[in-house]
């Protein structure tokens, strides 16, 4: 087993004894527990771990964090895969498997590098200047071929088979970040007693101390960090969340977080879920995400084997491992420099610092040995074809070269403070740290301590985070002592901005990402985009997977270079959440297919299964749709049947799921005048009444029948999508618009089990269960309670088919056996169980509107319902309705339509058009809402709206359907299809 | 967002449904088509505090009239909505 020719021997925080095996591009590697992806590779010798966006250029590691442009990866494969990961932050597991993206056939020859031959058809603004024209091209030729060019990493493709989750939490105060700043805070507010929750999304507490040589009290800053971490976990008041990211602040103290459960391992645990989605709701928070350093922009400088000064300090320190073999710095600040120390006692052959400042202190120049000093040059171009082999470095004596394999950067250091201006800060400009520091109006609840805070070395970075834990701890009502603060150095970070070398010759990177070359943004101004959010959406700065962590501040100063002005004047572009790419999957947490709206079923639906049910959605609920019977063999021979049989004999079925709300109280009959445009006072005990409510507006919201059971006990139906929607109505009227009405509400939906029981033989099936339900003890629209062998049993004379009928309702946990009892009773009467279909076709031959017709965009009057409206009391919509449009007799209004060829089906949804004119939105007369086969008619029938309708019957008109196809003539009829004198419904 | 609702406490914004501005009174009893018609249709939509009908529909089902600013999504004040 090799350790990887780049391996240090000896050091790092890794477990040696835990060796891991995994592969990358089908190659099996090794790597140690501790390890990621990228310290993994980087120890393999791949330098080479993709190819860019754009350019299909090679491109390396060149961070070693969150912030990471280059390395991204598709991780595990199958139904796992997960494209554009980035390798800097997988956590290595045993039997990993990793893959290159954005290359073909391989990552060494890549056909689509081509494209850098053709530099041009590439630049900024590319997508606008190309595809403007003609629009047909941009699916069929542009975006397939630009998709195959270029991408980010393949989707699986299949369904995700991990679980995700949605949780919350609650703190006094939250930590965000577990570097040095970050744990001081988190402890001092921890030894308070406050409720501390420490998120850190690395998996190691400790931020940049593990990636340090530094000590703190006298020992390794990351032996130190561990002991806090220890003590931090052993307080019952604090949560430790490691691999937990904040990805967004939002008012009223609440913060998102994603946390990482299982993305270390293999397989989630059982009963674990891959990622979780936190809501943690903090009265005080502490923002301590450190700092992120930046390139400079000069020739070459995404050559793998081009990393951040920084990162390599990391990989050598923390995970023991090489960036080259003869390592050179280009740098443009003190810190930089450190990193050459580190990397000269690691043993690794430090060929030469390239400082872009005239001078650096003799302590500072001390730390690269005896290596090569370069002041007041620069890497001008970085040369290599899949991977860095040499410099050209401008000096004040001129270009001169040099071979190097790995080139450490430092363009100074960003306070990372994305989260701070979530809520609408605008970031400040330093020019002593040439960075952006905390803006002014920072989101209530929150300080920012640390590095972020531009605190940049670690005594100061302690001491902002033990005071700003103390603050946060006191805010939210606790008393914290001042912690004594641990000893530590004052490391020097001076810098002086370098943005971008002069004399590069060859293209320079700003945006690794997204493949923004310094050119570009040139460009950009060139063509008049001169201000930063122009700038970025025009070229595209800043707008990948990485959010512009390592571009967007070169990026702006390089614009304000260019425009002439300051980089303050400048400003920034505004960060949005999330600050880290958040899975669909974990916002939707549990919420995902059939767990989104939980199915309902009927208290009956296993008698309706057994009954060999077709079963629709109707809503959240699961409705039978017809019953299938041997020897049928379409939908439509089992619906004909059921119809049939309802006006011969008699049917029964499931309405559920029509919504049911009790009322209460001394004045229901007044508000219900009031919710309702017909009056409701004048109705008596063991009555019902069809209603019909309208919006404000004037329009119809929904229809059903309300019964008065006793002086003060009503119960109202609605239709079943609107159930939820009515009863939040009706609860406004209520509460705000007539508290003063002695009403009080309850939702019973769910607490009634109902079934319509229609067609001549329904009053023999009943009477087999209820003894006389003869007319005079149940006359038409009658609401009465029946004892059902010891159950209370409502029974309500109503018809939607137009046939004798009844609705019995029983509370829930008897409807299954009242489905069974009344087919018992229908034994011999021809009983037949019928679906949401027949219940259709029944109620289009009575010309009963549903929900087709009540479609928000109709009154009473389209309905032809306009006698409902009283004209004697107030109720909502009264005035609204009056309006003139409202009125205009041109409005369509509801009527019957069939088919001239009666084997013609006609689709609703056609829109109507005088026979002859041409088929244009002017000529438009009116739509087709409901169709159904008539079987008592034999042939198709429909419900629709036209204009005049009810002056026009007799006349012809064309069903024109654009989208079905459909070109059909029809004649309007009057919408009762069938018994118009309405004698069947008593016989 | 949170909304301290005055019978539950303060609660997660997924349990609120929300109907808009609460400003506009009903006009009663009236065939007064103008002022129907701004009670229906005219809004205000400042920048700024705001005090709008929120229904605690996964709750105590009470209405309420929040003040919320608009800016910021802060919740100055919950409040019973009944007159």
């Amino acid at each position: 087993m090799s350790v990887g020719p780049y391996r240090l021997p000896t050091g790092g925080a890794i477990d040696r004894a835990q060796a891991l095996s995994f592969r990358f591009d089908g190659t099996s590697l090794t790597g140690f527990a501790g390890d990621t992806l990228a310290s993994a590779l980087l120890a393999n010798g791949h330098r080479v771990v993709g190819r860019s966006f754009k350019y299909h250029r090679p491109r390396g590691v060149l961070t070693a964090g969150p912030e990471e442009p280059n390395a991204l990866v598709e991780l595990r494969s199958g139904a796992r895969r997960e494209p554009n990961t980035k390798a800097t932050t997988a956590e290595l597991f045993d039997g990993l498997e990793a893959a290159s993206q954005n290359r073909w056939p391989s990552l060494r020859f890549d056909i689509g590098a081509a494209a850098r031959l053709a530099g041009s058809a590439a630049s900024a603004g590319f997508y606008y200047k190309t595809f403007m024209w003609p629009a047909a091209f941009w699916e069929k030729v542009y975006e397939p071929a630009i998709r195959r060019a270029a991408g980010l990493g393949r989707a699986s493709g299949v369904e995700d088979p991990d679980t995700y989750e949605k949780a919350f939490a609650f703190c006094d105060v939250l930590v965000i970040g577990g570097g040095p700043a970050g744990l001081i805070a988190a402890l001092t507010a921890g030894r308070s007693g406050a409720r501390v929750i420490l998120c850190d999304e690395d998996f190691v507490l400790g931020g940049r101390l593990n990636a340090e040589r530094t000590e703190i009290d006298g020992q390794p800053a990351a032996i130190w960090a561990a002991a806090i971490a220890t003590e931090l976990e052993a307080l019952p008041n604090v949560r430790v969340m490691r691999r937990t990211a904040v990805v967004g602040v939002y008012d009223g103290g609440t913060y998102a977080a994603l946390e990482r459960v299982a993305d270390h391992l293999l397989e989630p645990p059982f009963g674990q879920p891959r990622q979780r989605f936190w809501r943690i709701v903090a009265k005080t928070a502490v923002l301590a995400t450190g700092a992120v350093e930046r390139p400079i922009v000069f020739g070459g400088n995404d050559k793998p084997g081009v990393m951040m000064a920084g990162a390599v300090r990391t990989y050598l320190n923390r995970f023991s491992v090489a960036p080259g073999r003869r390592v050179a710095f280009f740098a443009n600040n003190d810190d930089a420099w450190t990193t050459a120390a580190d990397l000269r006692a690691a043993g690794v052959d430090l060929v030469a610092v390239i400082d872009s400042r005239a001078e650096v202190a003799d302590h500072i120049r001390a730390k690269a040995g005896n290596a090569r000093v370069e002041l007041s040059a620069a890497v001008a171009d970085a040369k290599g074809g899949y991977g860095l082999t040499s410099l050209q470095i401008a000096t004040p004596k001129g270009r001169i070269a040099l071979d190097a394999d790995a080139l450490a950067v430092s363009g100074g250091w960003n306070p990372q403070l994305g989260l701070a201006t979530h809520l609408g800060g605008k970031p400040q400009w330093s020019e002593r740290h040439a960075a952006f520091l905390l803006p002014a109006d920072l989101p209530a609840g929150l300080t920012v301590a640390g590095a972020a805070n531009g605190m940049m070395t670690t005594a100061e970075a302690l001491a902002d985070g033990a005071a700003k834990g103390a603050t946060a701890a006191d805010a939210a009502g606790f008393t914290a002592a001042p912690a004594p603060l641990p000893r530590a150095s004052d490391e020097s970070f001076a810098v002086a901005p370098l943005w971008q070398v002069a004399a590069s010759r060859t293209k320079a990177f700003v945006d690794f990402q997204n493949d923004v070359t310094a050119s570009d943004l040139a460009l950009s101004v060139r063509e008049g985009f001169t201000s930063v959010e122009h700038l970025k959406r025009y070229t595209t700065l800043g707008m990948a997977t990485d959010q512009g962590r390592t571009s967007n501040v070169n990026g702006l100063a390089m614009l304000a270079a260019l425009t002439g002005r300051g980089i303050a004047e400048t400003g920034a572009t505004r960060a949005r959440p999330p600050e880290r790419p958040v899975a669909f999957g974990a916002l939707a947490g549990l919420h995902r297919g059939k767990h989104l709206k939980p199915t309902r079923l009927t208290p009956s639906h296993r008698w309706a299964a057994s009954e060999g049910a077709v079963f629709i959605e109707a809503g959240p609920w699961l409705r039978a749709q017809w019953y299938p019977r041997p020897g049928e063999k379409t939908w439509l021979d089992s619906v004909s049947r059921e119809a049939a049989a309802v006006r011969s004999a008699v049917g029964i079925c499931d309405v559920s799921t029509l919504g049911k709300i009790a009322l209460f109280g001394r004045d229901v009959g007044a508000f219900l005048d009031r919710v309702y445009c017909n009056t409701f006072s004048t109705l008596p005990v063991g009555k019902l009444r069809y209603g019909l409510m309208l919006r404000e507006d004037g329009f119809v919201m929904d229809d059903g029948t309300t019964a008065r059971l006793s002086e003060n006990e009503w119960v109202m139906s609605t239709t079943t999508a609107n159930a939820a929607k009515v009863m939040h109505h009706l609860e406004l009227a209520r509460q705000v618009l007539w508290p003063q009405l002695d009403v009080r509400l309850a939702s019973v939906t769910e607490q009634w089990a109902q079934f319509a029981i229609a067609g001549p033989n329904a009053r023999a099936l009943l009477e087999r269960l209820l003894g006389d339900v003869s007319d005079e003890v149940v006359p038409y629209l009658a609401a009465r309670i029946f004892d059902l062998g010891g159950i209370p049993a409502r029974l309500f004379r109503v018809s939607f088919s137009g046939e004798r009928a009844y609705e019995i309702a029983v509370p829930a946990q008897y409807g299954d056996a009242l489905a069974h009892e009344l087919m018992w009773a229908g034994e011999g009467l021809g009983v037949t169980p019928y679906g949401t279909e027949a219940l259709g076709v029944l109620r289009i031959e009575k010309g009963h509107v549903a929900g087709n017709e009540l479609n928000g965009q109709t009154t009473a009057r389209d309905l032809g319902l306009g006698k409902m409206m009283s004209a004697k009391k107030d109720y909502i919509g009264r005035v609204m309705a009056a309006r003139p449009a409202l009125i205009d007799p041109d409005r369509p209004m509801l009527a019957g339509f069939r088919a001239v060829d009666p084997t013609k089906r006609p689709r609703a949804g056609a829109h109507f058009l005088k026979i002859g004119a041409p088929e244009t939105p002017e000529n438009d007369e009116g739509y087709l809402t409901s169709v159904a086969f008539s079987p008592a008619l034999n042939r198709w029938i429909g419900l629709g709206f036209i204009k005049r309708g009810p002056e026009r019957v007799g006349e012809r008109i064309r069903a024109y359907d654009r989208m079905q196809g459909g070109d059909l003539e029809l004649e309007i009829c009057a919408p009762v299809f069938v018994d118009p004198e309405g004698t069947r419904v008593h016989g | 967002m949170r909304i301290p609702c005055p019978f539950c406490g303060p609660r997660d914004l997924s349990e609120f449904a929300y109907l808009g501005d609460a400003a506009p009174v009903r006009p009663a009893e009236t065939s007064d088509a103008t002022a129907v018609f701004d009670y229906v249709y005219l809004r205000a939509n400042p920048a700024g505090p705001h005090r709008e009908r929120w229904y605690h529909a996964s709750g105590c089902r009470l209405w309420l009239t929040v003040t919320r600013d608009t800016r910021t999504h802060e919740v100055l004040f919950a409040e019973e909505a009944a007159p």
